[in-house]
């Protein structure tokens, strides 16, 4: 799908060059969706592989998700998006007011069980979702903030 | 979107009760909503009962969530299975180890498939 070894990479190389993406909004389901449309049509319009933006629009949807359930738990609060496009990924960075984590770092959980038929998850793959999906993955608590950065590398590059 | 109704219509066909979902997104913010009305449209009758996801171009944990959910409630007796998903939706399923538990089709069964 990606010439390899061209050099050239017109596509990547225009993309390299967009501002980032900042968003600034209340915590909340519909302000996540509302949010993720409007990232994913900024990434349309910078050139991104349908394959690369869905895989941005999960992880953060994930990510999103979990400001509001686990940092806002039943409250709202500010929520920061910023994304940088590289020639090679997204360099992503979400801040929150909310909760601290209660580890110092981004959890790392196994897949849930899977034990048909009454062994069914219904939930706890975020975290599995995110680290499967991401590079540079880290959490950091800065003055009032919580702050999770990481990388969506961009596929079929390699 | 909030709070408001799902939109969903089901169909018996010879395959069974299809339950076409005609909304593009099942996430957070509609995932128990999503899981009340696909689980209302299967009070009709048809076995097994196909969810037609063709529609759906994003789906989170929550939504993948919701579809597990009903699959539940609906039993072994009367098995859930997908069909249609777009390329995002699958890859939910794949990296969550969750389309083993399914049956999977690629388009809707029991009728004719679309042109291309």
């Amino acid at each position: 799908m990606v010439a390899q070894g061209s050099g050239a990479m017109t596509g990547r190389g225009q993309a390299a060059a967009t501002e980032p993406i900042r968003r600034r909004f209340i915590s909340g389901d519909i302000a996540t969706r509302e949010t993720l449309i409007e990232v994913a049509e900024a990434l349309t319009a910078a050139g991104l592989s349908e394959d690369d933006i869905a895989n941005a629009e999960l992880i953060l949807a994930e990510a999103l998700n979990n400001i509001v359930e686990h940092a806002y738990a039943g409250t709202e609060g500010p929520v920061e998006l910023e994304i940088a496009i590289a020639r090679d990924g997204l360099d992503c960075a979400l801040r929150d007011q909310g909760r601290e984590a209660p580890i110092g770092y981004p959890p790392d959980p196994p897949l849930p069980a899977i034990e048909p038929p009454l062994g069914l998850p219904e939930g706890g793959f975020g975290w599995h979702i995110i680290r499967c999906l991401t590079t540079d993955l880290r959490y950091r608590r800065e003055a009032e903030w919580n702050v999770l950065s990481f990388r969506v590398p961009f596929s079929g590059l390699d | 979107m909030r709070g408001g109704i799902v939109d969903i219509s089901a169909t018996l066909n010879p395959a069974g009760l299809v339950i076409r979902v005609n909304e593009t997104r099942i996430d957070a913010a509609v995932a128990i909503e999503f899981k009340e009305a696909v689980r209302a449209a299967a009070e009709a009758p048809g076995n097994p009962v196909i969810l037609d996801l063709s529609q759906v171009g994003f789906l989170d944990s929550s939504g993948l969530g919701a579809v597990v959910a009903v699959m539940k409630l609906l039993g072994p007796e009367r098995p859930l299975q997908l069909a249609g998903l777009t390329p995002p939706v699958a890859k939910v399923f794949r990296l969550t180890r969750m389309d083993g538990i399914f049956t999977i089709h690629d388009s809707v069964p029991g009728r004719l498939k679309a042109a291309g």
